[in-house]
């Protein structure tokens, strides 16, 4: 009898765990019907089939011309540009963000309250879209590769620094009360303590960074702010498919090729 | 000399760390200090250089009070003590010469040793330092790249090179095998010996204890039960220390012949 | 009772010559310092180069940081008026980020399951569809939006669309990383008592794999909720069409509201969805 009592309250926590699923399931897809209302796909338009053609024919016949000119502004200088631009924003990102770190670091200060002001401005900043603070420096300094450098350094920083205080909390307390013993002052401790404790993990995410702005580089022309991007979305508007596809192509090898380096620097660092 | 006046110590949770503690330690002695785990020996140590604070009574250094003092006065007090933990404390991945050039750092300004040069005396106090110990020759080598007892020499070279008139080791030979133990000891009191530097050390085992110090001192729950010299120390006064006879873990050799091999 | 011990003075130990030791142990201290310096000078000069190359240097900073004062006092106060009329492009924004994510999850599973080695142990249709699924992650979101509104259109099917492709492509990468780390028990057991290859995803994979699965979804979505709030600078529709707008005609105010709104809702979204994840694993 008691057996049967208990297999019985068993199977209805199993109907109920059931019933949980099938109505997170009903919600995902109440959510998704309402989601796809209104978007108002006017189905392929007449010319969709005549542009992806071109588009396709241009992705076969990528502007080879456009890849050097002895004039400048050719592929190969974008996207030289596109590459400063991130190594720029990464390198100022990474300076930036060492003293949100330390603030945000619960063991570097006694108070409880300070580094959990330091986590919480982090946070608000990782809010931000990139290309909301990309397009906020445009109208601040001008459209160009400078307001792309600032927009990778000050977004990059939300995530570095949580990156890099949750590196300073993992290190060994150990070497800083040797050094507090021998009577050095919070700067020194920091300087020989801590420091050599984190700089390799610091050089690891910096790059792991770059290769998440190189990425953010290629866009940030499409809003003005230097870069690829901007022979891309004129290529874009004047439908020049041959050109858009010669800069995808020239897009995806950096990508590729950045990354590739960047992960072997980074396995030697660690 | 380092006096210690009346020291409690009562942790924030209500536990007691050090009752009541009258102790005067003079210049070149070695004072090794005995009792249980918890017994407040570590508490004892770290509040000679003020890693931990107490909670009433002064504690003075060469007529310097040390529990009175902050910033720099506290700085330049801590300067002349050295400390050698039982991890090491090392810097793991910088170099031998970096961790023993560490000590320095209370000799200079911050700006500085921001930039991590050092005067090329500095550098020759760091070798030096590391002759002392022996291992000079792994100056160059990565701290993490060496046994646990060379990392212990190199921590006590950085002691060494801090200049320091006082010694504390906390545990210093607990991580390590008995050999190296002997070696870590025997570096231990000829640098007492030789430098006249006062040494203070906190150990687990009895047959340690009265091989090299020149005076014991029992703690037992946060009180000094015992403070004699070595031939005072007897098997039924550690007894007492300890509140029960003195058992087989707690030396590090019953037989003696382990020593000769030791000193090398 | 200072000490006035001078360890460099006092006598060396007299077995070794110090001098002649001080020196080979420093040469083969100072070629490994003098490699990190090296090191350290060729970054420097590549940041230096990098700086002049594209002439964005401090000088820069100090002229356009005050005019980024003169931009944020012309944000505030922000307009608040102008909140009820972008409330429906911040809901279509929501609306192309939630079906981006769910369509790019359902070709997603496919692609995970035959790119996973241990599932899919023929390399030949693993390889392909790997290669493809890196590809797929180096072009950037907004790249596939400005593409899909030169076909398409303008409006927010593009945008759609763009992050559908960019969804399929993270959420695919991680999810038949995590599928390669499942445990081969249950598998081995269906296997033994002579289940297919169908039975063993249904009843030995999914199971384990899904709570990954939704995690990996929830996180690109809130990665497609910030490309979304940017999407209609190209175009491809939602409430970056109104910013892009009210930042050509100079009301500051009116975008600080859009920009204020567009932090709320992803915050929103951002705790929600990481407190489920949390739960989820």
């Amino acid at each position: 009898m008691n057996n049967n009592n208990h297999l019985s309250s068993s199977s209805l926590t199993i109907r109920l765990r059931n019933l949980r699923k099938w109505m997170i399931a009903l919600f995902i897809l109440v959510i998704f019907i309402w989601s796809m209302l209104g978007l108002d796909y006017q189905g392929f338009q007449s010319t969709s089939k005549v542009v992806s053609l071109s588009i396709l024919k241009g992705f076969m016949h990528p502007d080879w011309a456009y890849v050097y000119l002895p004039e400048g502004e050719d592929l190969l200088r974008e996207l030289l540009e596109t590459l400063v631009i991130s190594i720029l924003g990464t390198f100022v990102s990474a300076i930036l963000c060492i003293p949100f770190a330390f603030w945000a670091a619960a063991n570097m200060s006694r108070l409880r309250l300070f580094p959990g002001m330091g986590k919480f401005t982090l946070s608000v900043i990782r809010v931000f879209p990139e290309m909301i603070v990309a397009i906020l420096f445009i109208k601040a300094v001008g459209p160009g590769s400078f307001a792309g450098v600032l927009a990778l350094g000050v977004h990059s920083i939300g995530m570095l620094a949580k990156l890099f205080s949750e590196t300073i909390e993992g290190i060994d307390p150990g070497p800083q009360e040797a050094l507090i013993a021998c009577g050095a002052t919070r700067l020194q401790t920091i300087r020989f303590a801590v420091i050599p404790q984190v700089i390799p993990q610091f050089l690891s995410y910096s790059l792991y960074r770059f290769e998440i702005n190189i990425r953010s580089a290629t866009t940030l022309g499409l809003v003005g702010a230097g870069g690829i991007g901007t022979p891309l979305i004129f290529a874009l508007q004047v439908r020049n498919w041959n050109r858009v596809g010669v800069i995808l192509l020239g897009i995806v090898l950096l990508v590729v090729v950045t990354d590739f380096i960047s992960s072997r620097l980074r396995r030697r660092i660690i | 000399m380092i006096e210690l006046r009346q020291v409690s110590k009562t942790f924030p949770n209500g536990t007691v760390g050090l009752k009541d503690i009258n102790l005067n330690i003079q210049t070149g002695e070695f004072v090794v200090i005995v009792g249980l785990s918890g017994a407040g020996k570590s508490t004892l140590l770290r509040s000679i250089n003020r890693l931990s604070d107490v909670t009433s009574g002064d504690i003075q250094i060469d007529g310097q009070s040390i529990t009175s003092a902050s910033g720099s006065k506290l700085r330049s007090i801590r300067r002349n003590i050295g400390m050698i933990f039982q991890s090491f404390n090392l810097i793991k991945r910088t170099t031998v010469l970096n961790n023993v050039l560490s000590g320095r750092v209370g000799y200079h300004s911050t700006l500085r040793t921001l930039f991590g040069s050092f005067p090329k005396r500095d550098v020759e106090i760091a070798l030096t330092a590391l002759e002392r110990v022996n291992i000079r020759e792994k100056a160059y080598i990565r701290a993490d790249q060496l046994s646990g007892g060379q990392q212990q020499r190199v921590s006590i070279a950085r002691a060494l090179a801090q200049e320091a008139t006082i010694i504390l080791a906390d545990e210093p030979v607990a991580s390590l095998d008995p050999l190296t133990t002997r070696q870590v000891m025997d570096d231990l009191q000829r640098i007492n010996r030789e430098l006249n530097i006062t040494t203070i050390v906190n150990l687990h085992f009895i047959d340690l204890a009265r091989d090299y110090a020149t005076r014991i001192i029992g703690l037992r729950a946060g009180e000094v039960v015992f403070d004699g010299s070595v031939h005072e120390a007897t098997d039924e006064k550690l007894a007492e220390i300890y509140g029960r006879p003195v058992k087989a873990d707690e030396l590090l050799d019953s037989s003696r012949d382990m020593q000769g091999v030791g000193v090398v | 009772m200072k000490s006035d011990t001078n360890l460099a003075d006092s006598t060396p130990i007299p077995s070794i010559s110090p001098s002649s030791n001080y020196l080979i142990t420093n040469g083969l201290g100072n070629t490994k310092r003098s490699k990190r310096i090296a090191t350290w000078m060729l970054f420097i000069v590549i940041i230096v180069v990098c700086s002049i190359y594209i002439d964005v240097t401090p000088y820069q900073l100090f002229v356009g940081l005050p005019e980024m004062g003169v931009l944020l006092k012309e944000m505030f106060p922000p307009d608040w008026s102008y909140l009820p009329t972008i409330w429906a492009p911040m809901l279509q924004t929501i609306k192309i980020a939630v079906a981006g994510t769910i369509l790019g999850a359902i070709p997603a599973i496919p692609a995970a399951l035959f790119s996973a080695n241990n599932i899919t142990p023929n390399k030949w249709l693993s390889l392909p569809i790997r290669t493809l699924l890196n590809l797929v992650r180096t072009v950037p979101d907004l790249l596939f939006a400005a593409i899909f509104v030169a076909v398409f259109g303008i409006g927010p099917f593009a945008g759609m669309l763009a992050l559908l492709f960019f969804s399929f492509g993270i959420i695919a990468k991680l999810t038949y990383e995590s599928l390669e780390a499942i445990d081969p028990g249950p598998l081995e057991a269906m296997t033994a008592v002579g289940a297919n290859r169908i039975q063993i995803i249904v009843f030995g994979v999914i199971p384990q794999a899904l709570p990954a699965f939704i995690s990996y979804l929830l996180y690109t979505f809130e990665i497609n909720i910030r490309a979304a709030t940017v999407l209609g600078f190209v175009g491809a529709g939602g409430i970056g069409l109104l910013l892009n707008q009210s930042l050509g005609l100079f009301r500051y105010d009116r975008a600080a509201t859009i920009i204020i709104l567009t932090l709320a809702v992803v915050l929103i979204i951002d705790y929600t969805s990481t407190s489920i994840r949390r739960k989820l694993l």
